[in-house]
């Protein structure tokens, strides 16, 4: 053999077209997501006014015009926040026994294994848990806690996945220098472990909030619905922003479609918003970029 | 990873020197090893009282909770799953059977085919695909797909109307079982494509480089090394798909007619699933019938939770198998 062999023509075709079909993937996994974007940008765009943000349901009428989410923004924000808080420290410390105390035990490979199962949990699953349990076995009210509830056990895996792979990329050298020191273990974690993942933590948690500012499902069972204002998310039916544009949606006149749209692209603007700043501190300090 | 040093109770070796500054240690652990366990406990809570609420509806149901089409629990207390739990099968079904083929596409495209450079930030816009909410999906089906569907369909129907999903008669296209199972497509997408790029990523560089070394081209290489490496994992990922695809609810929601009968007639205007009729049916719902949704729910529970489980152990062992050295 004195020259390189040449790839038969068929060789070539089928690779040719192999590499034609991959790209025409790519393309038709975009085609959605800019059709999505652009229509509901074309279609939010003409009730984007100061009117919708500041303005509630109250006393509109079934055909009328304007009247706004203020009042869903607000719920949306809250049972977030609220969510946010419940689940962060749990999510939190589950990620800290699972990489500093679980040592791979039994308990430690359960509870992995049942956070991965519990990231599969539909949502509207998590809605009816929180109605079977909270609101009738408990016979508390429909408020804007039961929402945060079912939205924190949402939230609660990706957070703990997310923290413990933070976790896991401290270097040991530094627990053991710590350690070195005479620091207790606890201590070491608070003071060592935890401020060096701190971004990647952050990063981790706005992107769990992401994911559940946008779920209807859940909300839909537990908050119920209002067309007031009411930031009082311990007490009486609230609203929130992906509930709105659902219930706005499901209404026959045009005035409501357009407040779904305009809703919509509120909603995608917050969770697109939320991802961009996430993705924005993990990129600025990520800790493989540093070393 | 360097060796720990620890004692055997999993503590630093200075334990003695340190017992007196360490009376923190124990309640932090403690609350360390609570959460982990809480999570268990609220795994367990979702079986037991979705359980529990769901009892009394069932036992007022006068059909056959599992063979029974209709669900009218708030009047006649006549329901049951099948129509509902069939299409929720047929609706994820065709979901999966669009996005697969393409998320492996999508996967093989970021993990070998783009150029370096642009593979991160091309990554990360088929992963903007899972964060558009599900209620915006279910608004662009209803104005923008639903329409585009019709055409198509009708050929479909006109053409090859012989075969059974494509078959049937009257008004073809709108608010369909396909309609739904493309916004499904679009929605399980990103996680498969995600997976499986992780996983095709994994192949051992030495496979893919002996591949090119004896003269393969490069789907070849790909057919060689990378598929059967990365199977396991994007069987898993398809199946963590279909679990997702099970679950949606308000997507499905708005696009279904919300119909309940049971035919294979994709193109035709009939579909429901157990999520979208808990999100439709809740709102009139009388005590007896928030206990026939939750026990709907708990259908839906186990099915996803059976899904999510068996493909979390076909990660888990490939993932001992990477870790052994393959």
């Amino acid at each position: 053999m004195t020259t390189v062999q040449h790839i038969s023509a068929g060789r070539r075709v089928k690779d040719r077209l192999a590499q034609g079909l991959v790209y025409l993937a790519f393309a038709l996994a975009v085609v959605p997501l800019v059709s999505v974007l652009w229509l509901v940008i074309k279609n939010g765009l003409a009730r984007f006014d100061t009117e919708f943000l500041t303005h509630s349901m109250r006393n509109i009428g079934a055909r009328d015009a304007g009247g706004g989410a203020y009042h869903a923004i607000i719920g949306t924000l809250e049972q977030v926040l609220l969510a946010s808080l419940i689940a962060v420290p749990i999510g939190l410390l589950t990620a800290i026994y699972l990489t500093e105390y679980g040592n791979g035990g039994r308990l430690s490979r359960a509870i992995s294994f049942f956070v991965d199962v519990m990231t599969g949990v539909p949502s509207v699953v998590t809605g009816l848990f929180v109605l079977a349990f909270w609101i009738l076995f408990l016979g508390m009210p429909f408020s804007g806690l039961a929402g945060a509830l079912a939205l924190a056990i949402l939230m609660m895996p990706t957070v703990v996945r997310s923290a413990e792979e933070m976790l896991r990329l401290v270097p040991n050298d530094l627990r053991e220098a710590s350690y070195a020191l005479g620091v207790a273990k606890w201590r070491t974690i608070v003071k060592v472990v935890l401020p060096t993942a701190f971004t990647g933590i952050v990063t981790g948690v706005m992107l769990a909030v992401a994911r559940v500012a946008g779920e209807t499902a859940p909300l839909l069972l537990t908050v119920f619905f209002t067309d007031s204002i009411n930031s009082d998310p311990f007490n009486g039916p609230q609203m929130g922003l992906p509930l709105y544009v659902f219930d706005q949606a499901g209404r026959p006149n045009d005035t409501a479609i357009d407040r779904a749209w305009t809703g919509a692209l509120t909603l995608i603007l917050i969770v697109m918003l939320l991802n961009l700043v996430a993705r924005l501190i993990a990129w600025w300090r990520s800790p493989a970029k540093g070393r | 990873m360097t060796t720990d040093v620890r004692t055997r109770g999993g503590g630093p070796a200075t334990r003695r020197s340190a017992s007196r500054r360490s009376h923190g240690e124990a309640p932090f652990r403690f609350a360390a090893t609570g959460a982990g366990i809480l999570l268990l406990v609220i795994m367990a809570a979702i079986a037991v009282f979705l359980i529990s609420e769901a009892v009394p509806a069932l036992q007022a149901n006068k059909g056959s909770f599992f063979t029974e089409l209709t669900w009218e629990p708030n009047g006649s207390q006549v329901f049951g799953i099948a129509a509902l739990a069939f299409g929720t099968v047929l609706s994820s079904a065709i979901a999966l059977v669009i996005a697969t083929p393409v998320a492996i596409g999508v996967a093989l495209f970021i993990s070998h085919y783009a150029p370096r450079r642009m593979a991160g930030p091309l990554g990360y816009l088929v992963d903007l695909l899972a964060a558009v909410p599900s209620v915006v999906y279910g608004l662009w089906g209803v104005a923008f797909l639903v329409p585009l569907l019709k055409t198509p369909s009708e050929w479909l129907n006109a053409h090859l109307g012989w075969f059974p999903l494509f078959a049937g008669e009257g008004a073809i296209g709108g608010k369909t079982m396909l309609a739904g199972g493309v916004v499904l497509a679009i929605m399980i997408l990103p996680i498969i494509a995600a997976i499986s790029r992780e996983v095709f990523l994994q192949t051992p560089k030495m496979n893919e480089e002996a591949a090119l070394a004896l003269g393969a081209t490069r789907w070849e290489m790909i057919r060689m090394a990378v598929l059967p490496f990365g199977r396991p994992g994007v069987v898993s990922a398809a199946m963590l798909g279909l679990g997702r695809a099970m679950g949606e609810t308000i997507a499905v929601a708005l696009i279904f007619p919300a119909t309940f009968d049971i035919t294979f007639e994709i193109l035709t205007p009939h579909g429901n699933s157990i999520a979208a009729n808990i999100a439709n049916g809740f709102g009139e719902a009388t005590p007896i019938g928030r206990g026939a949704l939750i026990a709907s729910g708990l259908v839906l529970f186990v099915i996803t939770l059976l899904v999510n489980m068996a493909a979390r152990m076909i990660i888990n062992r490939r993932k001992e198998y990477a870790r052994s050295g393959a």
